[in-house]
């Protein structure tokens, strides 16, 4: 019986230029290396031209009712803000969200590579792939490319046979299970607010709101963070968004403007 | 597809591009439509993730549905679908003028918010024309000459504007 290595395969890159038009996915794909001596003072310049979008707010954390993701929607590279709109909650397949924080393109192009092995693990299995498995196979990739200067910082949340499942991935291979996670520059500020207000027996719309304060507050603090707070929530039957609010709206939400009273009033200067 | 950067490798990636395009079309005996160029872009650029194009790339076009969308990237292949962008040096001077001219809301609220600007095809062209002068006064690497591209159902029009050429 011959056994079936496919999940064993390396995934670290090969020299040689790879045939696009006979792409399969069982292997990882190929990239391209330059030629040069140096390869780690060449990726550090070659990356100054993205400035990863580091700056971010993104959170999840495992209920009694499932699992709650939110994030922010601001891109910035160094001080200017390149994009107010980014989608940084990834829908993987129907059950199962990844967060992006780091690299934009590194998350963006291995949570597309990860949905389309776990569509590959259905076929084959004729079952759903689980979370755990999900995220290993995201893990063990960004290990194989680990020094070469990806920056991944994603949280995988889904709902599998054995429940609600949250793991935290980064770009080293570090992998964690966890209940409650928060990824990005705005992390401490979002910790500081989901960490007071989580219960384990919260109903969908407490959990929604105290995710989507979170984000606020972060956005708030964290200049890198801001646009608006995406909440979704991973049941039984999948994600579902709840809610996309702008953040400037919602802190005149939280905290609106009263009318007070007033403490000195200019007077009107006649003459010159 | 619209790119500033290194000018060998938007060359390199719009010949790689148009030869993508020409093999879809023999393949599926139509045009790409432009999410799907837009996704092959992205792809393109990121699996040169370790010696990438340099190049800052926008994308527009029409979908499906013959409804316009435009896309904007950067050097490596992050991609989103926004109603309007700018890239290359004079892009921090142009944005916050389309933004306050065009904003159009953020695709990510709930309930979502129709995001196609109003703006006849004049006033649009005329807007582009305002925005490229003006980048010219402020930019040193913005200017002499400025090519307008318009696609719609009838087909692709172009239009040259002359800029500043100190």
């Amino acid at each position: 019986m011959k056994l079936d290595t496919t999940g064993m395969e390396s995934a670290a890159p090969v020299w040689g230029s790879h045939n696009e038009l006979v792409d399969g996915f069982s292997a990882a794909p190929s990239f391209e290396l330059p030629n040069t001596t140096d390869f780690d003072g060449f990726q550090k310049e070659a990356i100054q031209m993205v400035k990863p979008a580091k700056g971010t707010t993104t959170l999840a954390f495992i209920f009694k009712e499932g699992v709650m993701v939110a994030a922010d929607s601001r891109a910035s590279m160094g001080g200017y803000i390149s994009s107010q709109s980014v989608k940084k909650i990834i829908e993987i397949n129907p059950y199962m969200l990844g967060t992006m924080a780091g690299g934009a393109a590194d998350c963006q192009f291995w949570h597309r590579n990860l949905g389309i092995k776990c569509r590959l693990h259905e076929l084959a299995n004729k079952r759903r792939i689980s979370v755990t498995g999900a995220s290993k196979l995201l893990a063990n990739i960004l290990y194989s490319y680990r020094g070469m200067g990806l920056s991944v910082g994603t949280m995988i949340a889904g709902w599998d046979e054995t429940g609600p499942g949250l793991y935290y991935v980064d770009n080293e291979g570090g992998r964690l299970k966890g209940m409650r996670f928060s990824v990005g520059s705005g992390s401490p500020y979002a910790y500081g607010v989901l960490d007071n207000g989580y219960r384990y027996d919260m109903s969908v719309e407490e959990a929604a709101e105290l995710a989507r304060r979170a984000i606020y507050h972060a956005t708030f603090r964290d200049g890198a963070s801001g646009g608006v707070a995406s909440v979704y929530y991973v049941g039984p039957n999948g994600w579902k968004k709840l809610s996309g609010d702008d953040v400037g709206e919602l802190h005149y939400r939280y905290y609106p403007v009263m009318p007070s009273t007033v403490e000195q009033e200019m007077a009107e200067v006649t003459g010159a | 597809m619209a790119s500033s950067g290194f000018q060998a490798d938007v060359k390199a990636l719009q010949k790689h591009l148009a030869a993508r395009h020409l093999i879809y079309q023999h393949q599926h005996n139509k045009q790409m439509s432009c999410p799907a160029m837009a996704q092959l872009l992205s792809n393109t650029l990121y699996y040169k993730r370790f010696f990438p194009y340099y190049s800052f790339n926008v994308l527009g076009g029409l979908d499906n549905e013959g409804k316009g969308c435009v896309f904007t990237y950067d050097a490596v292949g992050s991609y989103e679908k926004v109603g309007y962008s700018s890239q290359g040096s004079g892009s921090t001077l142009i944005m916050p003028f389309l933004d306050n001219q065009l904003k159009s809301p953020s695709p990510l609220l709930l309930p979502a918010q129709d995001a196609v600007t109003p703006l006849a095809e004049a006033e649009a062209i005329d807007l582009v024309k305002t925005v490229f002068a003006s980048a010219s006064e402020r930019d040193i690497y913005t200017g002499d000459k400025l090519e307008i591209v318009v696609i719609n159902a009838d087909g692709i029009r172009r239009e040259y504007m002359d800029l500043r050429k100190d």
